[in-house]
């Protein structure tokens, strides 16, 4: 079966009823997508499939069959951040990191589809992703900021040496 | 183990005969049911039918008959009017509104800790008919009488009048994932009948007869609605704290009714 990760065509050999979460971590190695309840409760495993936000662990591989599918590894590069992940990263939004990807994605979309500035709607766009250290606050304060364009001078971030990568798998 | 025959039509009709009489078919709609009961082994299907691209979704209006393919998802509704727009959109979060169906939504099985169907309450109080098919080919039910027999049929279609008022109220979810605690929806039908029912008020939705005797009455009605419903102590709510608000929302929805002329 083929699909598109990340700009990049892929085949693949799980079989069709494989969840495109298992798919992405164990078959193509491409771990940003984190496996939390599995059950679609927690937004931890959230993809963009053709620009939109689900979540991979409740998306059947034949349902996505020749989808173009966005992972957080296809937001940015450790050395050339997405602006969201800038923005993540400036408002201190990721603590133990293990649902930021999955928010970063989502929020990715909100802001492609025109999302603004308007915490209330940053909330419901969000609002299917459970952060188990609570810092929602922060969360929304990035995805504002990233709404609103805002430029961010990471080098002067305090007490930040940026968004590491590959530490929770 | 064999391996999972998965079949995947591309119109209706190869829907309908892939699914045959329904016998060891497992229904995949949206996938927000049954891939997590396969990823948890609770589910171990031999068939297990596609319906993402078998023509069913899409909603169509002729007159003021407005019809619902089963494999529309409830995103799509959150845009009608009330009650069905707005019992869509209290349904869990975008993301998972965007996936799930109004197929599985009317067929899935009763969940292990708490009831499913969140729309079911707003399709019955609509008096709405399901076209489905399986032993003894494609036949039109109401949706009270679907339900009782909704495991062994494929939905295909669901279809209601326009009312000419409609209301919703329910209770708010602790989060989003969790399935509604308890919502009550109400139509008025051009005839000026007005029917009631309940979503998280037993095992599936549930019409409110004797409240609907009351209607005049918002307040008689509510606590008439008792006599009507099982309410259940699972995890979203106790039955005790069902009891108390299911007066106050059957209420709400009368008074809202009144005030739509």
């Amino acid at each position: 079966m083929n699909l598109t990760v990340n700009g990049v065509a892929r085949e693949v050999e799980s079989g069709p009823l494989t969840p495109l979460l298992f798919v992405l971590r164990d078959e193509l190695e491409l771990t940003g997508a984190k496996a939390g309840c599995q059950q679609g409760g927690c937004g931890a495993c959230t993809v963009l499939v053709d620009g939109e936000p689900r979540r991979s662990c409740l998306t059947p591989l034949i349902a996505v069959e020749g989808a173009a599918i966005t992972t957080a590894e296809g937001l940015g590069t450790p050395e050339d951040l997405a602006p969201i992940q800038q923005a993540f990263t400036h408002h201190y939004a990721a603590q133990c990191g293990f649902c930021t990807s999955g928010l970063m994605l989502a929020a990715q979309a909100y802001i492609d589809h025109g999302g603004i500035d308007d915490r209330h709607a940053i909330q419901e766009a969000l609002s299917g992703h459970v952060c188990r250290c609570t810092g929602y606050v922060k969360i929304v304060d990035a995805v504002a900021a990233a709404a609103r364009g805002d430029e961010f001078d990471l080098t002067v971030t305090a007490g930040s040496s940026g968004m590491t990568t590959g530490g929770v798998r | 183990m064999p391996p999972i025959d998965v079949l995947t039509p591309t119109s209706p009709d190869e829907a309908v005969a892939a699914f045959g009489d329904g016998t060891g078919v497992v229904v995949l709609g949206g996938g927000t049911i049954v891939v997590p009961e396969m990823t948890y082994g609770r589910l171990k299907p031999e068939r297990v039918l596609i319906l993402g691209r078998s023509g069913l979704a899409g909603i169509s209006r002729s007159g003021s008959t407005v019809t619902i393919g089963a494999a529309t998802s409830v995103a799509d509704l959150v845009g009608l009017s009330a009650p069905l727009g707005p019992c869509a959109a209290n349904v869990a979060d975008a993301e998972i509104r965007a996936q799930g169906t109004v197929g599985g939504n009317l067929c899935a099985g009763e969940g292990p800790e708490a009831p499913r169907g969140d729309l079911q309450g707003a399709l019955l109080a609509l008096g709405a008919t399901v076209r489905s098919a399986g032993a003894g080919g494609i036949s039109s039910d109401p949706l009270e009488d679907f339900l009782p027999k909704r495991r062994s049929r494929l939905a295909l279609d669901v279809s209601f009048e326009e009312p000419a008022a409609g209301a919703f109220a329910n209770l708010d979810r602790p989060h989003t994932h969790d399935y509604t605690a308890l919502a009550v929806s109400g139509a008025r039908a051009a005839d000026g009948t007005i029917r009631l029912a309940a979503t998280g008020a037993g095992w599936w939705g549930l019409r409110l007869p004797s409240a609907e005797a009351k209607a005049g009455d918002p307040e008689a009605a509510g606590h008439a609605a008792l006599a009507d419903v099982q309410l259940a102590d699972d995890a979203l709510a106790s039955a005790w704290y069902r009891g108390k608000v299911l007066p106050v929302l059957v209420r709400r929805v009368l008074v809202q009714l009144k005030e739509i002329a």
